[in-house]
């Protein structure tokens, strides 16, 4: 294994939190699957992690013991269903740190948390009273990047046609990094808003923002931080990165399908206008007209996925519980002996960093000149799951010069025997296809 | 599953040594020609068929795409079996293809019909990968149509 030098001074190795992986894998009851006759290796957490049985016993309890609507009820159970869900809201406040509770929207995932946002510009776009800041025109610039998901590209692209707004974008490097290089050009004063991917679900790479924050605060835009593929992997103080908005979405940290989040400060959700109209979203409705709740149930209309939010609050209790800081580094080690394994396989090549330096345990990679489609059938066939295709994110395959790449990606409860696995089923790709 | 019912070794020959692979212009020039490209957009695969025919047979069947090993011999393979096929002919191949990978790993393939095109038939088995053995054909149908000679009216039940 790589072995990491820390300067002395610095927090040394055995500093490091650490849990115990293989008890962590017994809380997840799916580890325990045969696949095609193996052993489940399941390297696709980046598309959606595991639960833990932690998440869903709750899951199951709330239906079973506490199932009622929220915000509406005097009786018990709507009482109970009430306080479960706002303390899931609270919990997750917590996680990452928000000054207040009021300030974490539920939503369906990230890609619906980016469209609210996006939506919110388009409806203050077509009122002459709403907050300048959301107000876009012709002229007014929109900045993402070539790393992006399509969740983080189609919202702004649909956003740009609807307002006549331009969109632009940070080019990426050959080593699968942000090119910084032409920031000043691109963020500039007319630049309203830029939404960039914290750790990029296709390249593993984690932006540096701090310089980007800086230039954003500078021109006067705001910042949105696409935190899907980081949340769940590090721990997450929006204080701390300055962001106005962050996106992230239950089911790649231990929660459920079906609820993610909207964080956003509290003073621009109050200047944003509603974007889903209907109940629990309003202060008083007449005929002719509504005014609006504040946030962040005006940005939540309708019967919320409220068991699916009090077991993502069970979710971020687990992930706490184990601490972010050592799941982090429990991952950061996996990817390094990742990289060295990988490296020693012939004609593999990784898109993105190479160095466990500034990337998470997301690596993706081509081998030789087999489609990603029959490597991930094969290793299938020796019950290693991992994703194939272009991941979302075609922008990111078209600058690599491919139409789609093998990805692996790893959690808390990766073990480097899976790597293994991963290592040995490449071989077996190898001589199907040689 | 096992892997070989996939991977037939009649695929992997197809996949590594192509027949007819590359776009070809008519030879004839009063040829009618017809032209397709199909995306998987699941798998960002693509593929190009161009069909000539005199009206009657397909004189030519060209392709060229990018893809996975089952959609890359799938397209060898319909070259193979439809090209100076008359229409109809083409048709009842076509359609037997089609029946095939919607089986679900079901029906018992005619080879006299299939020729190499049996060899999918473990590629049925594989909900996920139907769409890459008839990228190809579904291109193929769409380019014959624009030659003005229709194939099959039948549609793919995913």
């Amino acid at each position: 294994m790589t072995t990491i030098a820390i300067p002395p001074g610095m927090p040394q190795y055995d500093d490091v939190p650490r849990y115990d992986v293989d008890a962590v894998r017994a809380d997840f009851p799916i580890l325990d699957r045969e696949i095609n006759g193996h052993r489940l290796v399941y390297l696709d957490s980046a598309n959606t992690s595991h639960k833990p049985r932690q998440v869903l016993d709750v899951l199951a309890e709330h239906y079973a013991r506490h199932n009622a609507n929220v915000s509406r009820s005097v009786h018990t159970l709507g009482t109970e269903a009430t306080e479960a869900y706002e303390g899931a809201r609270a919990k997750i406040a917590a996680f990452i740190n928000a000054p207040s509770v009021d300030e974490v929207v539920f939503t369906k995932n990230s890609t619906e948390a980016i469209n609210i946002v996006a939506y919110a510009f388009s409806n203050a776009s077509l009122r002459a009273d709403a907050d300048p800041r959301f107000r876009l025109g012709p002229g007014d610039e929109i900045v993402i990047s070539e790393m992006e998901h399509h969740s983080n590209i189609v919202p702004w692209q649909l956003l740009a046609e609807r307002t006549g707004a331009t969109l632009r974008w940070f080019p990426v490097t050959d080593h699968g990094r942000l090119d910084e290089s032409g920031l000043a050009d691109l963020v500039t004063e007319r630049t309203k808003i830029v939404s960039l991917v914290h750790t990029s679900n296709i390249l593993g790479t984690v932006n540096a923002t701090a310089r980007i924050t800086q230039r954003v605060r500078e021109v006067g835009a705001l910042l949105l931080l696409d935190c899907s593929q980081s949340v769940p992997h590090m721990p997450m103080d929006v204080v701390d990165h300055d962001a106005d908005f962050i996106v992230f979405t239950g089911h790649k940290m231990c929660g459920p399908t079906g609820i993610g989040v909207l964080w956003g400060r509290s003073e621009l959700l109050a200047a944003m206008p509603p974007v889903l109209g209907g109940g629990s979203m309003i202060e008083t409705v007449t005929m002719a007209r509504s005014t609006f709740a504040a946030p962040p149930a005006r940005f939540e209309a309708g019967t919320p996925p409220i068991a699916e939010a009090v077991a993502l609050g069970a979710a971020v209790d687990y992930l706490s519980g184990i601490g972010m800081r050592a799941v982090q580094w429990h991952e950061k080690e996996l990817t390094a002996y990742a990289l060295d394994a990988l490296a020693t396989v012939p004609g593999l090549r990784i898109f993105g960093p190479n160095v466990p330096v500034g990337r998470g345990g997301t690596i993706s990679f081509a081998l030789g000149d087999v489609h990603p489609h029959d490597v991930g059938q094969v290793l299938d066939s020796l019950g290693v799951q991992v994703r194939v295709g272009h991941h979302c994110a075609k922008p990111v395959c078209t600058r690599f010069g491919v139409p789609a790449m093998t990805r692996a990606s790893f959690y808390l409860y990766t073990t480097t025997e899976e790597i293994d696995a991963l290592v040995a089923g490449l071989e077996q790709v190898r001589k199907v296809f040689d | 599953m096992q892997l070989d019912q996939l991977y037939q070794e009649i695929i992997l020959d197809h996949y590594k040594h192509p027949h007819g692979r590359g776009l070809r212009e008519a030879a004839d020039t009063d040829a009618r020609v017809g032209e397709a490209h199909h995306v998987n957009p699941t798998c960002g695969d693509e593929i190009t068929v161009r069909v000539t025919t005199d009206g009657k047979v397909f004189t030519d069947i060209s392709y060229d795409g990018m893809g996975c090993s089952i959609s890359q011999a799938s397209a060898s393979v319909l070259h193979e079996l439809l090209r100076g096929r008359a229409a109809d002919d083409a048709s009842v191949v076509h359609d037997a293809f089609v029946a095939l990978m919607s089986g679900r790993g079901q029906v018992t393939p005619d080879e006299e019909v299939l020729g190499d095109g049996v060899a999918f038939a473990g590629v049925a088995r594989y909900p996920a990968r139907v769409k890459c053995a008839l990228l190809s054909w579904m291109a193929f149908k769409d380019a014959a149509a624009r030659a003005g000679v229709g194939v099959s009216p039948t549609e793919v039940e995913a």
